[in-house]
């Protein structure tokens, strides 16, 4: 680990730690049950580990992951294609009409087509996710100079190499971009679609805890969503790593 | 041998890039295309490589006429020439890849001519990290990995300082007159058309015409740069762009 790298974990050390402290100070000033103190959660946390919060942990994991992986796969090939003038002619009318829509609204429609299952909670986020992504590939795939284009046509490239070789790659720092503020966002999802008709995921243990004053608990379940978030964008901080060594 | 018949290229959207252009280019002859910019001799340049469809006329290599990137014929570029996210060894490898050449065939050729151009020590390196004059070496060197016959060359050296644009241009020289490759090169510098081409088409501002095709025998030579008929050919070009202009 080189000193930069040491010295930037430690200033991330140094954020956590202020932000538990400038906890502990409200919860100490408020004195109220609504905001318990870091301490309290943490124990609460642990006991919450003991029951079920493992279980609710992961079946959000699974939602999320996979509404995000449904989303990229459709959205990145629809937006590099977006590429072909024709393509876009036939995509770009539907981005514009659609994607203005907040797409929640969608929810009854979802549930009344796809049920009160897993799958239209993964639908519902898929859809939010999937505009952010496709808005942002079509602008980067639309935005490729074409001498980069020529210069590999020289070279006796087909139309395969040219996604391969130069729209893909271009385009990925921002679609990595795209799916940075897309796992905030399908977190916020994740949590709307998880408050209702289940009783599974963490954002029906926080609704639940909530409903019966259970505070640490519902701290619990706060936390765990954060954590849930925070491990989703170290992911994406490691595969960005791998494939933008050039940026 | 390379032939412009009566070539004219007149964009989708009106702009008349060139109008009538003969010249012609033979086997091993190095040739400058000089003129004011925007006068469609980087155009003409993307009508050689067979990416652009000329409007109008012909371009013949060895009387074959020209409707797809030619196998032999390799294209530099001024700034987009390199793709900024691959590596040296990745970016020379390209063509190599791109034409199905198996693997250890393509390190064989690459490693060899990273090493011949001084470049075997950056092969890991991204463009960004290196010097102008050095990323166009590496730019030469994907050319010469297809062994080509042709290389075709839109302004390579002009973000370069003085001194790495002449030592490119010495090296570009010393390759023309090694492995007798037929190149033509795209240039608004009057010293480097002289320096760099035995033949000196001289086109006129847009739409771009042939307005004069200067000789110059006397090139060849790193040391023509001093001479004093080089800077006579010099003053001869210099002239013809005026009175084109």
């Amino acid at each position: 680990m080189s000193r930069s790298e040491k010295k930037h974990k430690l200033s991330y050390l140094i954020a956590a730690f202020l932000l538990i402290l400038a906890w502990s100070v409200i919860s100490h000033l408020l004195n109220s049950p609504a905001v318990p103190s870091p301490h309290l959660v943490f124990l609460s946390f642990i006991q919450q580990l003991e029951r079920d919060l493992i279980t609710h942990f992961l079946i959000s994991a699974y939602r999320v992951v996979y509404s995000i992986l449904l989303a990229l796969s459709l959205a990145i090939p629809i937006g590099l294609t977006t590429h072909e003038k024709v393509v876009d002619s036939f995509v770009a009318p539907f981005i514009y009409l659609l994607y203005p829509i907040p797409h929640i609204v969608f929810l009854p429609l979802i549930v009344i087509f796809f049920g009160i299952g897993d799958l239209s909670k993964i639908i519902l986020i898929a859809m939010i996710v999937f505009f952010q992504v496709l808005v942002t590939t079509r602008d980067a795939a639309r935005s490729v100079n074409k001498y980069y284009i020529y210069s590999l046509l020289s070279l006796g490239a087909n139309k395969k190499d040219i996604y391969i070789h130069v729209i893909f790659p271009f385009a990925l720092p921002k679609i990595i971009t795209a799916m940075r503020i897309g796992i905030g966002t399908s977190i916020a999802v994740l949590f709307f679609a998880e408050s209702f008709a289940t009783t599974k995921g963490l954002g029906y243990l926080i609704m639940d805890s909530w409903s019966r004053a259970d505070y640490p608990s519902l701290y619990a379940g706060i936390v765990s969503m954060a954590i849930l978030g925070f491990i989703l964008y170290l992911i994406l901080e490691l595969v960005e790593r791998r494939v933008c060594k050039w940026m | 041998m390379i032939e412009a018949l009566n070539v004219s290229m007149v964009y989708p959207n009106g702009i008349k890039a060139l109008k009538n252009v003969t010249f012609s280019v033979e086997k091993g002859e190095s040739c400058s295309i000089i003129g004011p910019s925007g006068c469609g001799k980087t155009t003409l340049l993307f009508i050689f490589s067979g990416i652009l469809k000329p409007t109008n006329g012909r371009v013949l290599i060895d009387g074959k006429e020209v409707v797809s990137p030619p196998k032999n014929a390799a294209l530099i570029l001024q700034d987009f020439g390199l793709f900024p996210w691959k590596t040296v060894y990745e970016n020379v490898c390209l063509g190599l890849k791109i034409r199905k050449v198996n693997k250890k065939e393509q390190k064989k050729i690459v490693e060899s001519l990273l090493k011949n151009l001084g470049l075997m020590e950056f092969k890991n390196y991204y463009p960004k990290e290196l010097s102008g004059g050095m990323q166009q070496r590496v730019a030469i060197a994907r050319a010469l990995a297809l062994n080509p016959d042709i290389m075709l060359m839109d302004e390579p050296f002009s973000s370069l300082d003085a001194l790495t644009r002449e030592k490119l241009q010495n090296f570009l020289l010393e390759l023309q007159n090694r492995d007798n490759i037929t190149t033509i090169l795209v240039t608004h510098s009057i010293e480097e058309a002289v320096f760099l081409g035995r033949r000196i088409v001289i086109l006129s501002p847009r739409p771009g015409k042939v307005v004069k095709i200067v000789d110059n025998q006397g090139m060849g030579d790193v040391d023509y740069r001093n001479k004093r008929e080089f800077f006579e050919k010099c003053r001869e070009v210099r002239k013809s762009i005026s009175l084109a202009i």
